[in-house]
């Protein structure tokens, strides 16, 4: 028992390592990629050069980092730890202070339900590569997302401020809003693959169909799959759907909050980030699943097969899924960096006139062409 | 998304631009918006494979990015820009300036003070004891440059990073003033008054 125990805590250290690190280089990645998209170089200059004679030798190995920026996030971060914990005059102080430790800590969770390889095999026991192994794990994931809001909410009431107000006003609807969407387009998936475990979604995205063509999310759930990406990008807060932040122009629901606080709302944007490519992935494109590699290595569409031994398969299927999660951090940040932001009529319309009814349109058509397939 | 239109439009007789009605796909959106990421998407391709070529010391007349690495390189700065400011020296050395206050009459900020003395040459009345300019309050208008009949001062040092660590630190004296040289090849327009009237 504590041997499973110990298990389950070493699988949540690892994931918790994945994605506070993918989450954690993304503020790397936000000004790198911005800045190579629009032809500029970025943050180049953050860093230091030893000179003591004992440790000079170092300065050559410290340049190509200071080059490509690697300082930066430390510095930002410093910056960050360095500033006065302040909280506002006449708010909730210790609301304030719980709002972003809740926001982080329910992005984080969901992501207990997502798994990451198939069942490992050593020394005699079977581990699930998923922390927690939920039956009903997309549910968990969903409701984890909601309980978001409270970060939103709390922030946004105990800062004493209206335009913080306003701005948890705008979160809280954009969210629900586009919950609804999020709901209604997994659905079809739930429906296709017949489980709402994450682990038995994925394992049903390793068949193929017609024999060829891996049973992925994408391929039979296609409108699903822009629905719920567009629908999941709305749940990250960020542009185009950033209307509850606008940090600069119409002020959001953290305008109260400095120093490491506010870095904690930045951290758990992030998170989130990585959330949606995880979430889209696991749903959407196969998870850990990589095209034809079975439990006893690739098996062909034309007959070759090729032996993989398990710990080479467990292997290839996790960095399957990085590869594919940071795909997608990679393309909602190229997102981020070309969109202009929504305007909030233009943003309730999305959600409510056309994308809700499309999803459920979407399900509909699902439960008919499964019916004729079966039926036929 | 009705701000997504693309086509040229027409040019109203009051000058606006009237756009055409979106058609379906530019409604649906998703194809612009895909669009849109197509082409920042070739961007970041483009510039990090121009990137990755700088690295290995090929393709270096391409540019990969267009930011100037500002304190190593400088961009051009157009011959009449006015910048920081000098004392012209005559062929002997000493200030061109005859301390006649022009300059510091003219200027709209305050920011010349000026305390003439005779000068050892007879055929000079005055030459300068202190000339200070509080660059901290100078707006750069370059009327000092114009209202010297002596062409004594300049702004032709192309020097533009003027910092001090504090209020006291941005006024230049006169020993400061007539280090200034001017900046390499760039003619000012000084100069070019020079060449022209002889
Ligand atoms: S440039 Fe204008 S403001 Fe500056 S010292 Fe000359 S006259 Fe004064
Ligand atoms: S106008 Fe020219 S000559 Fe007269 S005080 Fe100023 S710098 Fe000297």
């Amino acid at each position: 028992m504590w041997m499973d125990l110990a298990i389950k805590a070493g699988l949540a250290v690892v994931m918790m390592l994945i994605v506070i690190n993918i989450a954690g280089i993304h503020s790397w990645v936000e000004r790198k990629q911005s800045a190579v998209i629009q032809d500029r170089w970025g943050a180049n200059r953050a860093g230091f050069t030893l000179n003591s004679p004992l440790w000079r030798w170092l300065n050559p190995l410290l340049r190509p980092i200071i080059y490509l920026g690697l300082f930066q996030p430390i510095a930002d971060l410093l910056k960050l730890v360095a500033k006065e914990n302040w909280s506002p005059v006449g708010g909730m102080k210790w609301l304030h202070a719980v709002a972003p430790f809740l926001y982080l800590l329910f992005a984080f969770a969901g992501f207990a339900a997502i798994p990451f390889g198939d069942t490992l095999h050593v020394a005699g026991r079977d581990i699930a590569l998923q922390v927690a192994s939920l039956n009903v794990g997309f549910v968990f994931i969903f409701a984890m997302a909601g309980l978001g809001v409270y970060g939103i909410v709390l922030s946004g009431v105990s800062s004493n401020n209206n335009y913080a107000f306003l701005g948890a006003v705008r979160g809280v609807s954009q969210m629900i809003s586009y919950e609804v969407t999020l709901g209604a387009t997994v659905i079809g998936i739930v429906m296709v693959y017949g489980s709402l475990d994450m682990q038995e979604i994925v394992r049903g995205q390793g068949a193929l169909l017609w024999g060829w063509l891996p049973k992925w999310g994408v391929f039979v759930q296609p409108l699903g799959c822009i629905l719920f990406f567009t629908a999941a990008l709305a749940e990250t807060k960020r542009i185009p759907f950033d209307l509850p932040e606008g940090e600069s122009e119409i002020i959001g629901y953290f305008t109260e909050y400095s120093g490491t606080k506010f870095g904690m709302f930045l951290l758990a944007d992030f998170v989130e980030t990585v959330m949606v490519a995880a979430l889209t992935t696991t749903l959407f494109f196969g998870g850990w699943q990589f095209p034809y590699l079975q439990a006893s290595g690739f098996v062909f569409p034309w007959g070759a097969e090729v032996a993989v031994g398990h710990y080479a398969v467990v292997a290839i299927q996790v960095v399957s899924f990085l590869v594919k999660v940071i795909a997608f951090c990679w393309l909602l940040m190229t997102i981020r960096w070309t969109l202009p932001r929504f305007r909030y009529d233009q943003l309730m319309d999305l959600g409510w006139k056309r994308m809700l009814p499309v999803s459920l349109a979407n399900i509909a058509l699902t439960g008919l062409v499964i019916l004729l397939i079966e039926a036929l | 998304m009705e701000a997504v239109a693309r086509k040229p439009g027409t040019v109203t007789p009051a000058g606006g631009v009237k756009r055409g009605p979106l058609t379906f796909w530019e409604r649906v959106y998703v194809v612009e918006a895909a669009r849109g990421v197509w082409i920042t998407t070739v961007h970041f391709f483009r510039n990090m494979g121009y990137h990755f070529l700088h690295l290995v010391g090929l393709a270096k007349g391409r540019q990969a990015a267009v930011t100037v690495q500002y304190p190593e390189e400088r961009r051009y700065l157009p011959p009449r820009s006015r910048t920081r400011h000098r004392i012209v020296r005559r062929d002997d050395g000493s200030p061109r300036c005859v301390g006649c206050m022009m300059c510091e009459t003219i200027c709209p900020a305050r920011c010349i003070y000026i305390v003439a003395e005779e000068d050892p040459d007879p055929n000079i009345e005055k030459r300068p004891k202190r000339f200070d300019i509080d660059l901290g309050m100078c707006v750069f208008c370059g009327f000092c440059v114009e209202a010297c009949p002596e062409d004594a001062i300049r702004m032709d040092t192309q020097m533009v990073d003027l910092a001090a660590y504090s209020r006291r630190g941005m006024i230049l004296t006169l020993d400061q003033l007539l280090a200034g040289e001017p900046a390499g090849p760039v003619e000012s327009i000084n100069a070019l008054g020079e060449r022209v009237h002889g």
